[in-house]
């Protein structure tokens, strides 16, 4: 069976596209009709296939998608505010909800803890690589 | 017993971290600058965050002399090693997206006895499977 033959084809072509325009769009105002409408289908039948693919509505993966490029921006030490724009919330306090929410622990408490990471891997860095490793290359 | 590191040896470390990340959509684990020209990068998949993948420049030094270094990437260039199998729950959709970010299949998926499976290269050479097991 070659990659053109499989069932649905064409169907997943087009919610694969939808997911990648999440993807790239996150910072947005997305609405999920004009995805929808991108991908030629109706809105309830476009969020059932979305979710049977990933196992997230449109919305919670858009969300996901959003709380990820927070934490990469985060351990880049840009401002949490800047932060909660820049991924496409309009309020601070609803992305410091949902963000504690999913990851656990708020965007200030993270930053905190990322900074203290990344102050023991400056001071000692051989504690986070096997010792194997480090031994075969040199390191030690 | 379990796995918890398995090294990719990579051609290039920097193409090796976009590929990876960008194009697989693995996090960042460890990333540790280890003097000016080495740095221990760790990758994992999104499924899998305590399985750290090593992405391992092939570049001269203790573990490899000049010699190793041009013998190894030769190999992998050419597609020698295969380092191991990425299952995935929708094989269809992860061709089609992995295929739209510009990854190169060398086999698309077909059905085989034990499920669907596509063959797709790193950006060093390094084959895997991508498979949805029945």
């Amino acid at each position: 069976m070659t990659t053109e033959q499989y069932p649905n084809v064409y169907l997943y072509k087009r919610i694969v596209q939808a997911k990648l325009f999440i993807d790239h769009n996150y910072a947005d105002k997305i609405e999920l009709d004009n995805i929808a409408d991108e991908a030629y289908f109706s809105k309830f039948h476009f969020i059932r296939l979305f979710k049977t693919i990933y196992g997230k509505t449109p919305h919670q993966y858009l969300t996901a998608v959003r709380i990820e490029k927070a934490i990469q921006l985060l351990k880049d030490n840009v401002p949490v505010k800047e932060v909660c724009f820049l991924v496409g919330f309009d309020s601070l306090s609803s992305f410091s909800g949902l963000f504690k929410r999913i990851v656990g622990q708020s965007p200030s408490s993270y930053v905190t803890l990322q900074r203290l990471l990344k102050e023991q891997i400056n001071e000692t860095p051989l504690a986070f690589v096997p010792g194997c490793f480090a031994f075969q290359h040199g390191w030690t | 017993m379990k796995m918890t590191h398995v090294c990719v040896y990579v051609l290039n470390q920097e193409s090796a971290y976009d590929f990876y990340t960008n194009k697989l959509g693995f996090k960042v684990k460890m990333d540790v600058p280890m003097g000016a020209n080495a740095r221990w990068l760790t990758v994992t998949p999104p499924e899998q965050p305590e399985l750290e993948i090593t992405l391992f420049p092939v570049a001269p030094g203790q573990k490899f002399n000049e010699e190793t270094v041009k013998s190894m990437t030769e190999l992998i260039r050419k597609g020698t090693f295969g380092p191991g199998v990425f299952t995935c729950k929708d094989i269809y959709a992860t061709y089609e997206e992995l295929k739209a970010k510009g990854v190169e299949f060398m086999k698309p998926p077909s059905k085989e006895f034990y499920g669907t499976e596509a063959l797709f290269k790193d950006d060093s050479g390094n084959w895997f499977s991508l498979a949805q097991l029945v």
